[in-house]
This record gives C-alpha cells, structure tokens and sequence, in this order.
C-alpha cells in the first residue's frame, strides 16, 4: 500500500502560474467595485490600527525575511540533490535499495514535519552531548545551534516528498528515448546524465515549483526551535507590544508577497524552457 | 559511552500514570477528532466553495478566489494563529455586543473551526477540478430531463465527480491529520504537544518523539487501507485509465 501520488493535490494546494491574475483581468466593473472597498478596508486598517512598532522592528524584519528565504533555498536545494537518487533507486534500483527508499518516503510523509523537527532538534540535541567524540569534534559549535537541525528535518521532508514526485519522472520518460541513446552508443551514466536526468527534470518542473511554494510555507515551523527567522520576529512583536492581530496580518501580506514573487519567478522559468506540442 | 537505559526504558510507555502511553494515546484520539472534525467542515465548506466557483455570480467567484489565494499563499501556522485568535475573539465580542456574558471557546471546537477553514479552501480546489471533469452531457441530459439545480447536484454531478475526486480528498485527509500537529503552537494538548511534554519531563526525547511518530504513521497506513478500498469501490465500472 502506498500514498496516492502527490501531484493532483499538490497543484491544488500550492499556488502555481496558472493562478495568477493577467493585467486585463483587473478592468471589470465588478472588479473595480470590489478593489475599491478592499482599499477602503486595508486604508482603515492603517488608519485604526496600530502600526507605531514597526520601524522600529524594520531591520529585524528585514533580517528575517533573509533568514526564511536561506532556509528555503537551501534545504530545497539539498532536497533535490537528496530526491534524484531517492526516485532513481525507487524506478532501477536493487530490491533492498528500492524497499529502503520507498520505506523512507512513506515514513517521513507519513508523520508530521514538526514533530520530526522536534524529534531531531530535542531528540539528538539531547542525545549528542553524552557522547564526547562528538563534543570534541569540529562540527560541535554548529549542532549547538538550532539551525543546522531546522535545515535538516526540512531537507529530509523535502527530499521525500520530492523522491515520490521524482520517481513518477523518471519512471514516465519514454523507454525509447533511453533505447536511442544506447543504441547510439551511449554509456548507462551518459544516457543519465543527457537524457534521463533532464527529461525527468522537464516533465517534473510544475510539481517540483509547486513544491517549492509548499515548502515556503513550512519553513515558520523552524521558529518552534528557536532560529529567528520572519516568523519568530513577529512572534517577538507580539510578545513586547501585545498586539494580537497587527502584527499577524503583516505577516501573512509579507508571506503572501514572498509566495507571489516565487511564482512569478517560477513562470519566467518555465516559460524559459521550451516544450514543444501540448 | 553513553549510558543506553534512556533508550529501551520501556515502562515510560506504560499507560497507567506512572508510564505515558495512556496520557500519548489521549492525545491522539484528540487529534483524531480534530482532523475528522475539520476535515468534515473542510468538505462542507469545498462542496459550497468548488459550486460557487463554477456556477455563482462575477462577485461570489472573486470572493472565493481571494479565499483560496490566501489560504494557499501563507503558511498553515500563521493562517491557525491569526484564525484561533480573531475567531475566539469575533465570538466573545459578537456575545458582548447582545449583553452576554463572553465564553471560553474550546480548544477543540477552535481547533476544529481553523483546520476546517484551512481545508476547505484546499478541497475547493480539488472538487472543482473533479466536478469540471465530469463530463457536460450528463448534466444537460439531466436538466434536459427537467431536474432542479439540487437534484442534479445529488443525483447526478456529486456522484460522478467522486472517482476523479477521491485521490484528491483523500490526500487531503492525511494533510489534515498531519496539520493537527500545529496546533501544538497554540497549546491545544493533541499528540505532538503532549509528547512533547511527556519528553520534557522525562528526558527520554528520543523514545517519546519516536512513539508518537510510529503513532502518527499508524493512523497514516491505516487510513491508507481504507482509502484504497474506497476508491476501489468509487472506481467499480469505470475503465482503467492507461
């Protein structure tokens, strides 16, 4: 028994191109009513709430939003390069290789990130100390940090997530591609390497952008240990100045930017590679 | 060397007080109810939303599109802070504004009501796509056959959609069993955040964070078992697709 394949819901979850509003579509009588009383609401939000914190918070986050975008292209990143052998092993592999991927996906897809998290940051964090090769060794002053554990529980789920969508791309390019660049003589790596690899990579690129936006949105789990990123600095707003909705709704429009602008980015991407029919 | 008794000490788990298991399993039968609770509202609130977005007015579509938008551009933890917060507090102040005393909502009915909201606008998505996969005529041949806007939706479109919604939904049903977890953050005690209490105050990290996983996974293939059966069953008759 496995889990269904990822994609269907992954494009209805995540925000992709094709949800973004073209320019004519704002010029609609009905459009233009509702943008109207949206300004009005976001103008009395301004005017009636409070806003007098921020510039004082501005820099912190300014700081923070770097902080968030660096835990997502890294761990997405090494996600990836963690994900390609994931989904390789699970379409060509040995049966152990294969059954240790799958077995891997299905674990960490099956249990909540920020349990994992805590399961790495708690768990191990208590669990290194006692051992003083560890203690004694180069990497100790970074795992006495909090962040090289956010970093590693979300490029685990993201490279299992990614492996499941990964395989279905490896496993759907078409044999006779792969044939043809035997029969041309081809070395097996050569074939991977020009072929396989980048047609994969092609016929996943959608749900890979998809994905990407997900991952966004995990990445406030990490304030739960202890590393500052936007999140964790609008968590300290609301501790100093007990503001409730303020400083919440600046940070879901400060994530909403952040998701719109990846989407954006991501469609130039895609636009950028040509595909040719459907 | 390490001492290893933290590691196999298994009588933490045990689930009478002194061990936690009892206290490990409370907690996810709590998460169980919220996630059928907002996965149930969450359903309710994407039948409303997929048929709004297809056939409702210039107005009511736009309104659901920013929903949507919203809910899939900012992070499930924010999206649950800024819910249990404004929807406890619109309560308490709708009660003041008619001269009732103001109430303490329960974390259970909060958690319910922001996972549910969370979800909706997920399983609107997915039953649009399911039900614009329907094929027209069957719709028109209904109306052609003098039925009422509802009839054909219970008759006819809800039924059809259900096998091009079923891989859909039911991913949606894991992603709201895992969601509950969030809910740690506001202190509701469902499974993740008892466990990490029970880890706190026993120092066995390791052993708790691995049991309330296994816990988790659990509930994951289990439901997978039943998934498998149902959409079987939805996709009885249907050719298989290629």
């Amino acid at each position: 028994m496995t889990i269904p394949p990822p994609d269907e819901t992954t494009h209805a979850m995540a925000f992709t191109p094709e949800d973004l509003p073209t320019a004519a579509s704002f010029f609609q009588p009905h459009r233009i009513l509702l943008m109207i009383i949206f300004a009005g609401i976001v103008l009395s939000a301004a005017w009636f709430m409070r806003w007098d914190w921020l510039p004082q918070y501005l820099p912190k986050l300014g700081w923070g939003i770097v902080v968030t975008l660096a835990m997502l292209f890294s761990t997405a990143f090494l996600g990836f390069l963690f994900a390609v052998p994931l989904g390789l092993v699970q379409v060509t592999g040995p049966w152990p290789l294969k059954l240790l991927a799958s077995g891997f996906c299905t674990v960490i897809r099956g249990t909540p990130l920020l349990l994992q998290l805590w399961l790495l940051y708690y768990g191990l964090g208590s669990l290194f100390p006692q051992f003083p090769e560890i203690r004694n060794s180069f990497l100790w002053p970074y795992l006495r940090e909090s962040w090289p554990y956010g970093v590693a529980a979300l490029t685990i789920s993201f490279a299992a997530y990614e492996g499941e969508v990964m395989r279905g791309a490896f496993a759907g390019v078409p044999a006779g591609e792969l044939e043809a660049g035997r029969a041309f003589g081809m070395s097996r790596w050569t074939v991977f390497r020009h072929i396989w690899l980048p047609r994969a990579i092609h016929r996943a690129l959608p749900t890979l952008n998809g994905e990407t936006v997900l991952q966004l949105k995990s990445t406030p789990l990490v304030a739960t240990i202890t590393v500052i990123d936007v999140y964790a600095v609008i968590s300290k707003v609301r501790q100093d100045t007990y503001l409730t909705y303020e400083p919440l709704l600046l940070l879901a429009l400060i994530y909403m930017c952040l998701t719109g602008i990846l989407v954006i980015l991501f469609r130039k991407l895609e636009n950028r590679i040509p595909t040719r029919g459907a | 060397m390490a001492d290893p008794a933290p590691f196999i000490n298994w009588s933490l788990l045990a689930l009478s007080p002194p061990g936690w298991g009892g206290v490990l399993l409370s907690g996810l039968f709590n998460s169980i109810q919220i996630a059928v609770g907002g996965y149930s509202l969450g359903l309710l609130l994407g039948v409303g939303g997929a048929f709004g977005k297809l056939y409702g007015g210039p107005i009511l579509k736009d309104l659901l599109e920013c929903y949507t938008t919203i809910v899939r551009a900012v992070p499930e933890l924010v999206l649950i802070l800024l819910l249990y917060y404004a929807g406890t507090d619109l309560i308490n102040q709708a009660l003041g504004l008619v001269g009732l005393p103001s109430v303490d909502i329960s974390g259970l009915a909060a958690g319910i009501f922001v996972i549910g909201v969370v979800q909706g606008a997920y399983s609107t998505e997915v039953l649009r796509g399911a039900i614009k996969a329907v094929p027209a005529g069957q719709i028109e041949a209904a109306r052609a056959f003098g039925m009422s806007p509802v009839k054909v939706m219970g008759r006819i479109t809800l039924p059809a959609m259900l096998p091009y919604a079923i891989p859909g939904l039911s991913n949606l049903w894991l992603i709201a069993t895992k969601d509950t977890a969030l809910l740690a953050v506001v202190g509701f005690s469902e499974l993740t955040l008892v466990t990490r209490q029970a880890a706190g105050s026993t120092k066995a990290y390791l052993l708790f964070f691995l049991a309330a996983g296994a816990l988790y996974l659990a509930l994951t293939l289990v439901s997978n078992v039943f998934i498998g059966i149902i959409e079987r069953r939805a996709r009885r008759g249907l050719v298989k697709a290629a």
